[in-house]
């Protein structure tokens, strides 16, 4: 760099990294954090921009939040059993307010039919008990879908 | 522009744009600007773990019920290590999320000094354009970020966690001195009525507050149970018609832009020279030289300047 | 008193000396250790074996005694399972409380001794079917309870006299015990004829199992409330249930649920005494509640020293006369958190393993996990495994049969050390800042379960810590067991619509001033029970008591924490 070599070229130049952000939600009246928080901080460790609403959030709360933050992913985790109740009105409203382009995946134990069934309705993928936080992040990497 | 209606994804990726300085964002800061001057911008300060969030939340349902347009920017570190960031403080005013004339954004700092302040306030200017009534940001309560973003707000509320011990030990530290209203937390508390006592004398002393016509006050509240924030708002208010009156307003928007502008500038330049100091072979014999003592650091500074500029 | 003469020891720290020096040596060539350092979940580092030399200055009758006396290590009774087997009492109820009345029965034909309600997260939480947030919970992990009028149908048929119920509930603890008391007065059983345990421990709420609803202290005013109310009229009730089991279900590790546990336990008694109440009339009622974990001996361990912990802080520090005042009575239930969703058979192993160490720990009642639970309710016959595991331990495994076998093992008794001396460690850095409440509000034990969570799972995957289905022997499997399923928009329905009923019917006028004598009883600070019970009497709502509570207490929400 000389001299008369000009130091900033585009405004690209100026804009950090963009980094993953996802949404980490508990969504439904339980009060089990602990894998929410374990999968939070991991996803935090490998890089990426997460935001915790804590526990007791209604779908509503979820995806308004998924949306002021503008996040790529949303991490749902319910233990609780209500999930075919409150899943669906999740994925029902980003549909209603024409989002595509956000990630939902979901934590917890959701017995294999179940799991079909939010497939069926835009769930990117379900994560059961047991799930390597490596293949968590992993897919989420993978999945985004707007450019880094 | 939907988001001038209110639309809240349009505002999210104006806002997306805006922090991460893509190049679309120069234009469309630049027609927000135009609009903006007119938002109630308000800092809230304070150690880590006193409590901003909470208090926020209480100060959101005050300003709802007059029914004010409210934005917060809520700022959290990033991990230096993995450059990753996790931020709860959402978690206290989620209970606002599904409110339209409500926008919460969490930002982390993401390791770079200025950038943060950066966008930080260019995000103020974003809400500002976009007609919210007022505008909270929560700063994480340490470092020269901190005082960047506040000097920047019009009104500074600083939140005091009593029981801390010499209270006013712990605010004579950067930001903390110059706050515009004081807040002591857990108004219950029979230490509360301590560190009231201290930082009054702070400001009767005028240790604490800046130069200026503004006296500032020292409030307790009780965000837990709702107790003083009806009264808090209403002094945010009261210095708010103070700012109006001595211009300080005005000055404030002024001075937000300036400070943009040198946040941007010293995080661009902090960047460059630690790209450059990696990359350019040159700068790195002088380093190397520097290293191995044959080179002394003063006069190695304006050789890599030299080279740089 | 050291129980091993001198020169004995000598000898063997002296040919122990040799071993190290010569036989293993030439042993660890040919055979090296699987790992680099065995330690176990608590973080506790463990040598190959243990000698007398490892508990040279033991005193028998400081550490041990006999079963049944100070401190009661060996065990609370004299004669433990040999008198009576523990009371195998399995957390049951789902659904609607027709549902419920039904699996109850069931249970109690089956040979169960003792009832164990589950309530759903909107009874948990005081929330009535009705309210917004509770759609789709209704019924889906316990029974639904809004008003008297659901409790009235869960006991319809039961002799209230004869069976003792456990609630599982906390911050609405009064409320349902109120419920309960209303409806053994309607089946003309009198308040001191009823038995049974409330949960009721508000403080592990904020750290552990997260169902909290007031701040720390009023969570803790009101689990005293129903301490003292007991301690006056319901002479056969346990008032609460001071909970580890959470603290092993959030991540903590078992040093950190018997630590937090008793800090939690100091905290109530404490409070106790300064309301005036005679430690000696209170403390005898206390009850706990630990989890017991695949690891038999840290779990032994852990209860042995539990015991003797509690029965030191009771005599020595709050000091206790009664001998029961010191006696740390507790309920057992197999580790949820380590059933695996992959081949769930497996878990029927960890639970009787876990029953295992939970019986010769010597805990006084056991719920056995279902092998299904990692994946829904138990189906019937998932249950009744479980309870047939503990009738196996009871009448043929023989550890049911001689009080504290495992006392005298250098290792057990070791680690039963081991374990006292790190969580006084813990309990002493508490009680220097204050206690429990002061430490719940800077985080401290949030932050620390939630590192061991973090820990426990980052060593699963870097397989430090084999987990059978999960990170080694996996199998490629479809997984096909039979699902308890029921319909539960029909229950949520079904509850709203009784709900509605009740209100209808009620006089609404007695129901709002029962409420506005609650609400300034609270106000008072006067303990809330005796209020609680006129307002569900008229059918005041839980939602509705809650609500009047909320009004005067406040809510609490998390700091966020990792």
């Amino acid at each position: 760099m000389g001299r008369n070599a000009s130091l900033l070229s585009t405004q690209t130049e100026l804009a950090p990294k963009r980094r993953i952000k996802v949404l980490v939600a508990k969504l439904g009246l339980d009060g089990h954090d602990r894998g929410a928080k374990v999968v939070a901080r991991a996803l935090k460790d490998a890089g990426m921009e997460v935001v915790y609403t804590g526990i007791r959030q209604t779908p509503e709360q979820v995806v308004n939040a998924a949306i002021q933050e503008d996040v790529d992913a949303i991490g749902i985790s319910i233990l609780s059993g209500a999930h075919m109740a409150l899943i669906p009105r999740v994925m029902q409203m980003l549909k209603e307010k024409g989002i595509d382009d956000i990630l939902v995946t979901v934590g917890g134990t959701i017995p294999t039919d179940d799991i079909v069934k939010l497939k069926s309705i835009g769930v990117a993928e379900v994560f059961i008990p047991g799930t390597p936080l490596s293949e968590i992040i992993e897919f989420i990497k993978n999945n985004v879908k707007r450019k880094q | 522009m939907s988001a001038l209606k209110g639309d809240q994804r349009s505002i999210a990726r104006i806002i997306s744009e805006v922090e991460y300085f893509n190049p679309s964002s120069s234009e469309i800061l630049l027609e927000l600007m135009k609009m903006s001057g007119y938002s109630h911008v308000i800092g809230i300060t304070g150690a880590p773990g006193s409590g901003k969030s909470t208090l926020i939340a209480r100060l959101i349902d005050e300003f709802r019920s007059k029914d004010l347009k409210v934005a917060v920017i809520a700022v959290d570190p990033s991990s230096p290590f993995s450059h990753g960031a996790l931020m709860g403080n959402r978690i206290r005013m989620q209970k606002h999320a599904t409110d339209p004339k409500v926008f919460i954004r969490s930002l982390a700092t993401r390791g770079y000094r200025g950038g943060i302040s950066a966008a930080t306030l260019a995000l103020v200017e974003v809400f500002d354009g976009l007609g919210y009534d007022k505008i909270l940001i929560e700063t994480i309560g340490v470092g020269q970020t901190d005082i960047d973003i506040m000097h920047a707000a019009h009104t500074i509320v600083v939140l005091v966690n009593p029981g801390t011990g010499d209270e006013i030990q712990a605010l004579k530290a950067g930001i903390m001195e110059i706050g515009d209203i004081y807040v002591i937390s857990k108004a219950d508390k029979p230490e509360a009525e301590d560190a009231f006592k201290q930082v009054l004398f702070g400001i009767e002393g005028g240790i604490l507050g800046q130069e200026s016509d503004w006296k500032p006050t020292v409030l307790k509240v009780s965000a837990m149970m709702g107790q003083g924030i009806k009264e808090l708002a209403d002094k945010i208010d009261e210095h708010l018609e103070y700012a109006k009156k001595s211009n300080r307003f005005y000055q404030q928007i002024k001075s937000r832009r300036l400070q943009t502008l040198k946040s941007s500038l010293s995080w661009f330049i902090e960047n460059k020279l630690e790209d450059s100091l990696k990359s350019n072979a040159d700068l790195n014999n002088i380093i190397e030289q520097v290293k191995s003592g044959q080179e002394s650091p003063y006069n190695a500074v304006l050789k890599i300047v030299k080279k740089l500029f | 008193m050291s129980l091993f003469n001198e020169d004995a020891l000598n000898e063997i720290k002296k040919r122990l000396k040799a071993w190290e020096e010569e036989t293993i040596k030439n042993d660890l060539i040919k055979y090296p250790e699987r790992l680099p350092e065995f330690k176990n979940i608590s973080g506790i580092l463990l040598k190959r074996f243990y000698t007398p030399a490892d508990i040279e200055n033991y005193d028998y009758f400081e550490k041990l005694g006999f079963p049944g006396e100070y401190p009661f290590t060996r065990g609370i009774h004299a004669t433990m399972y040999r008198g009576r087997i523990w009371t195998m009492r399995m957390f049951s109820g789902y659904g609607s409380p027709e549902y419920t009345n039904e699996r109850l029965k069931f249970l109690l034909k089956h040979g169960e001794t003792g009832l164990s309600l589950a309530f759903d997260f909107p009874t948990l939480l005081g929330l009535d079917a009705d309210d917004p947030l509770s759609h789709g919970e209704v019924g889906v992990v316990g029974v639904s309870v809004s008003s008297l009028k659901d409790m009235e149908v869960i006991f319809d048929g039961i002799p209230m006299d004869q069976v003792t119920t456990n609630m599982t509930i906390n911050p609405p603890a009064p409320i349902l015990l109120s419920f309960y008391i209303v409806t053994a007065e309607k089946q003309g059983v009198k308040p001191d004829q009823i038995g049974g345990t409330t949960q009721n421990d508000n403080l592990k709420e904020f750290f552990a199992q997260k169902s909290y609803v007031f701040p720390p202290e009023a969570g803790l005013k009101i689990s005293l409330d129903v301490i003292e109310y007991s301690a006056k009229y319901l002479p056969k009730w346990n008032p609460i249930s001071i909970s580890g089991y959470h603290i092993r279900e959030a991540g903590g590790t078992a040093l950190q649920e018997l630590a937090f546990t008793i800090a939690d336990g100091i905290e109530y008694v404490r409070v106790g005494i300064e309301r005036g109440m005679d430690v000696d009339v209170f403390a005898p009622r206390l009850s706990f509640f630990f989890a017991a974990g695949t690891d038999l001996f840290e779990e032994v361990a852990k209860f042995r020293a539990a015991r003797r912990m509690w029965a030191k802080i009771m005599k020595e520090r709050f000091n206790a006369k009664k001998p029961r005042s010191m006696w740390m009575r507790f309920h057992t239930q197999t580790s949820g958190v380590t059933l695996t969703a992959q081949q769930p058979e497996n878990n029927i192993i960890r639970v009787a393993i876990q029953a295992l160490a939970a019986v010769l720990g010597g805990t006084q009642s056991l719920h056995t996990n279902s092998f299904d639970e990692a994946w829904a309710l138990p189906s019937e016959k998932a249950v009744k495994i479980a309870l047939r595991t503990q009738q196996v331990l009871a009448y043929e495994s023989g550890s049911a049969d001689v009080v504290d076998p495992l006392a005298g093992s250098y290792y057990v008794e070791w680690l039963t050390d081991k374990m006292e001396e790190e969580a006084w460690k813990i309990i002493d850095r508490i009680e220097k800042i204050g206690g429990m409440v002061e430490a719940i509000k800077r985080g401290i034990p949030q932050r620390e379960i939630n590192d061991s969570a973090y820990k426990f799972q980052k060593d699963v995957e870097e397989k430090r810590r084999i987990i059978v289905g999960v990170n080694a022997f996996v199998e490629e499997e479809k997984l096909e067991i039979p699902l308890l399923r029921f319909n539960q928009e029909e229950v949520e329905k079904h509850q709203i619509e009784r709900l509605r009923k009740v209100k209808e019917t009620r006089n609404k006028a007695s129901v709002e001033w029962s409420l506005r004598e609650l609400k300034s009883a609270a106000q008072r600070n006067e303990n809330v029970i005796p209020y609680i019970i006129k307002a569900v009497r008229v059918y005041a709502t839980l939602g509705e008591i809650m609500g009047t509570l909320k009004e005067v207490y406040g809510e609490w929400v998390e700091t966020p924490l990792f």
